[in-house]
């Protein structure tokens, strides 16, 4: 068996957010004239919540409804996400591009729509990506999402494809 | 078990002799494309990764189009950036601005016969989608997915299963394929099709030009599906054959199976279909013309991948020809392609839209996406014929952006407020 080999558990606070949060609003493109990653964190979720860059710390884990990240192919979103501190995404559903990006990127998400039902922007929740469950700390209510296949989980905990495949190459 | 149009392309590509929906496959690639925004991480993508050559200098696309011409400093860096890799890889299919084949990605690829029926191709931008309407399995994917592909001409894919739309009768007047899939989408919803694909079918696609099943595909995203794809007809390789010399024909499996599976039917009496209108801010928030009171506005743009094809431009002509664009309002026309603006030129239409008072701006991509051409200010307004109408997409998060067909758009802007062709005054 491969599980157990990798063992990738967080812990953090929630910032939750409703259906269909799009790309435009997670990284607006008149920040795509850079694709560095710094640059795009300072402008994550700008035209959706002003606040986030103020309130987001690493770690923090984000919570939305269904179809998050729909509509452009870029990147910059889960990269900006990702540099902006977020260590995972917890939503009933994600745009396919989006969904491919951030395993591409190293963003870790898991489909669930009960979490997303019953946890409340603020909690601390804990992540278990190998068993795909959720534990909310705060109200004491426990999730489970499908479990990251093996390779997945090697993807996103080598920052992204580029990493996996050249530690493939490597070894 | 049969399959649909977009597993045998798929099967095809992966080498097999069929594939079921889940399965997880690797396709051979016929052509990959990249834009300004998404070529650059590409490129970073491409050189960690200590790639060394493209796998084919033929089958890759790269266009400078949007935030290009450059419209600041870092656009400049990044289109550099592109063009120096174009150079160093001895790509064939660079589009420089200006060039007699260059435009909007999504315009030109079809225009310039590069996608063909039966093709399989990926593009780092969302609307890839488009190329659908020729019988081709095209879909969007990220820079990640575009820099191994570039490297390998390979890339993996989830078949997926497929919404069948059976299209009846025929579109009436002041409706076109804008409206068709606008309401396919207000009907769906924006994840209705979610990692599936649209497959179009029925007596009714006979009737819809290559204009329409483009703008049709080009959507398909906007309720989230992988692609959206047209049988081939008559019309289909009437179009092909005008661009590619000597065209040996479209591969003889390209059709679904009769007894193909799908996971949901709809159908659609292209008769009944009216002019609609995608309120802020999705574009699934559909509503019929004259079913809403009067809203004005300040802004109005016809082009983009979605409706910047001659047909459209020349709708838009017969609209503005002899009339004004409305006090108060800007008018914003960006054909599609060089080919597109030379055509407009050569038929005159270009005179009607400076007669009416309007800007006719370069083929770019620029305030479809709110980088530049047309960007809006705090709590304006604008009819756009392009594609998303999502918080801020044109500008300031706090404008607003009405999805619409061309007629609708170009009334609109003679009427000052969001209106029919039907409201305009005879001249």
């Amino acid at each position: 068996m491969m599980k157990g080999m990798i063992n990738m558990q967080i812990t953090g606070r929630t910032i939750k957010y409703g259906a269909n949060v799009d790309t435009d609003v997670i990284i607006p493109a008149r920040y795509l004239n850079t694709s560095a990653k710094e640059e795009l964190a300072k402008h994550c979720m700008e035209d959706l919540d002003p606040e986030f860059i103020n309130r987001v710390k690493p770690g923090d884990i984000i919570i939305a409804g269904p179809n998050f990240g729909c509509g452009s192919s870029r990147e910059h979103a889960p990269i900006a996400i990702k540099a902006s501190g977020i260590a995972c995404v917890i939503a009933p559903s994600f745009a396919r591009i989006f969904y491919r990006n951030s395993i591409n990127t190293g963003l870790a998400i898991l489909e669930c729509k009960e979490a997303y039902e019953g946890i409340d922007d603020g909690d601390e929740i804990s992540v278990d990506f190998d068993t795909g469950v959720i534990m909310d700390l705060t109200s004491n209510q426990v999730f489970r999402a499908n479990a990251f296949p093996a390779f997945i989980s090697e993807i996103i905990k080598s920052d992204g494809l580029v990493g996996y495949t050249k530690n493939k190459l490597s070894k | 078990m049969g399959m649909t149009m977009t597993q045998k392309i798929l099967a095809a590509h992966a080498g097999m002799n069929e594939v079921k929906q889940g399965d997880l496959i690797e396709a051979d690639l016929d052509l990959l494309l990249g834009n300004d925004i998404t070529t650059p991480p590409a490129i970073d993508c491409f050189r960690e990764s200590a790639f060394d050559k493209v796998f084919d200098k033929d089958k890759i696309v790269l266009v400078p189009d949007h935030f290009a011409p450059n419209k600041d400093i870092k656009s400049a860096e990044q289109c550099k950036k592109m063009r120096e890799f174009a150079r160093e890889q001895g790509i064939t299919h660079y589009y420089e601005q200006g060039r007699e084949d260059m435009g909007v990605e999504h315009v030109i690829i079809p225009e310039n016969g590069l996608a063909l029926p039966g093709h399989c191709i990926i593009g780092a931008d969302s609307h890839t989608c488009t190329y659908g309407a020729l019988g081709v399995f095209s879909t969007g994917v990220g820079s990640t997915d575009l820099a191994c592909a570039m490297a390998t001409g390979k890339t993996w894919f989830r078949v997926p299963g497929a919404i069948r739309v059976n299209l009846t009768g025929r579109l009436g007047k002041h409706v076109s394929g804008k409206d068709v899939i606008l309401s396919l989408i207000g009907k769906i919803g924006v994840d209705g099709a979610l990692y599936k694909s649209l497959e179009f079918c029925g007596e009714g696609v006979a009737a819809l030009s290559m204009a329409d099943r483009l703008t049709i595909c080009n959507m398909a995203i906007e309720c989230g599906a992988k692609n959206g794809i047209f049988p081939i007809d008559e019309r289909t390789l009437d179009y092909v054959k005008k661009r590619v010399l000597g065209y040996a024909g479209a591969p003889s499996w390209l059709y679904p199976d009769e007894d193909a599976v799908y996971d949901q039917e709809i159908t659609i009496d292209l008769s009944e279909v009216r002019p609609v209108v995608a309120f802020p801010h999705l574009p699934s928030n559909v509503r019929e013309l004259g079913t809403f009171s009067k809203i004005y506005i300040d802004q109005v743009v016809v082009g983009s991948c979605t409706n910047g094809r001659i047909e459209d431009i020349r709708k838009a002509a017969c609209v503005f020809m002899g009339r004004k664009v409305a006090e108060g309002v800007r008018a914003i026309i960006l054909p599609g392609s060089q080919r597109v603006y030379r055509q407009a030129l050569e038929e005159g239409l270009l005179e009607i839209f400076l007669d009416a008072g309007c800007v006719v701006s370069a083929p770019t991509c620029g305030p479809c996406l709110g980088g530049y051409m047309g960007v809006l200010a705090k709590g304006e307004k604008c009819v756009s014929t392009t594609n998303r109408n999502f918080v801020g997409r044109m500008g300031h998060k706090d404008s607003e952006v009405y999805l619409a067909g061309v007629e609708v758009a170009a009334a609109s802007a003679v009427l000052g407020y969001i209106g029919s062709p039907d409201e305009l005054p005879i001249v």
